[in-house]
């Protein structure tokens, strides 16, 4: 259900950094989404598009990059994925290991194009 | 085409405020916890039972957050601390903004333990900072004991979680070892207190932890002040 409100912050972000950008607009934006960011991907588009729909960034795209949650061992330092919830290090079987990353909701990039040139809608793409 | 690299977090607001509120929260030695759970798991139980334990000379305040009502915020005020209803109006999580203007007219400096109660959800208020000292997630054993591996985000960010309701454990098919087990295979740090806010078994573990948690954060204001 806050979804969107981060559509929204999301918008708010682009229209920042296209206005640093004069005779452009944007065709696409980049996330960086984490598995434990407990942020529903399919209700995140479906916001986005029903805020955008209508209005000048309606074409606007939108990229997920899905990030799993990664450990880095706190005794041979390897850095590996979590999966099914095993916190052992495949390298040493250490149990002491820390989260690194998995909780990210950032911003990745922004794709520009100068007017005219940004064609492609969203349903021509899919 | 040109692709310009994007920095920050897509809630960079709410993070900035958060920070301030953080920040003005250590200045004046404020303990701030904000508590998260479902509906109906007992937040405002545990807030009854935690403020009827203090002396009147505490210097607690509570915000309780819901989408609408003031119901929880006169529960509350029986206890003579000050206590405001934060009302969403629809929203299904707080935010550090509402927190902020919800703190305008308190005097920081006449509060040691802030009590934030969110809105009842255990998925959007994950996302957002309040800027508090500590998350504490409260789980009910009306519940699934799975809760924590459904929903990993509130486990995995919370320091404790309290296990709520058991007095109900011979009527319910709940398996608190199980449970204990998922949140720790979520969070392997995590705490976890078993209470009961109807005959009050377990709450003196709950303020311990509570005190205990307190002091160190007393502490560490008073080394760095």
């Amino acid at each position: 259900m806050h979804e969107l409100g981060i559509a929204n912050s999301v918008l708010q972000a682009v229209e920042k950094e296209v206005a640093r950008h004069a005779g452009t607009r944007p065709c696409k934006v980049g996330l960086r989404i984490g598995e434990l960011a407990a942020v529903d991907q399919d209700s995140l588009r479906f916001c986005f598009e029903a805020i955008t729909r209508g209005t000048e960034l309606e074409s606007l795209q939108l990229e997920i990059e899905l990030c799993p949650r990664r450990h880095r061992c706190g005794i041979c330092a390897r850095e590996f994925t979590i999966e099914d919830y095993n916190f052992r290090c495949p390298q040493c079987a250490s149990l002491e290991t820390e989260c690194i990353s998995g909780d990210e909701l950032e911003l990745a990039f922004l794709e520009v194009e100068e007017y005219g040139a940004c064609t492609a809608g969203r349903e021509s793409t899919e | 085409m040109e692709r310009v690299p994007l920095e920050g977090k897509v809630l960079s607001e709410n993070d900035r405020l958060a920070a301030h509120l953080r920040a003005r929260f250590q200045a004046h030695g404020v303990f701030c916890l904000n508590l998260i759970s479902s509906p109906g798991s007992g937040k405002t139980s545990l807030l009854e039972r935690t403020l009827e334990s203090f002396s009147p000379h505490e210097r607690v305040a509570v915000l309780t957050g819901d989408i609408q009502t003031e119901n929880d915020a006169i529960r509350l005020r029986r206890f003579h601390f000050p206590v405001k209803q934060i009302t969403t109006g629809g929203t299904c999580h707080l935010d550090a903004k509402m927190i902020e203007r919800h703190l305008a007219d308190w005097r920081l400096e006449d509060i040691d333990l802030l009590l934030i109660e969110n809105v009842g959800n255990l998925v959007c208020p994950s996302s957002y900072d309040l800027g508090e000292t500590a998350k504490v997630v409260v789980l009910s054993v009306a519940e699934g004991d799975d809760k924590p591996l459904k929903y990993p985000s509130i486990f995995f960010k919370s320091d404790l979680m309290v296990l709520n309701k058991i007095d109900l454990l011979p009527y319910v098919p709940f398996d608190v070892q199980a449970a204990a087990e998922n949140a720790r295979r979520i969070h392997p740090g995590i705490e976890i207190v078993k209470v009961s806010c109807l005959n009050r078994s377990g709450l003196h573990e709950w303020l311990m932890w509570l005190q205990e948690r307190r002091r160190a954060a007393k502490a560490m204001h008073q080394a760095v002040s």
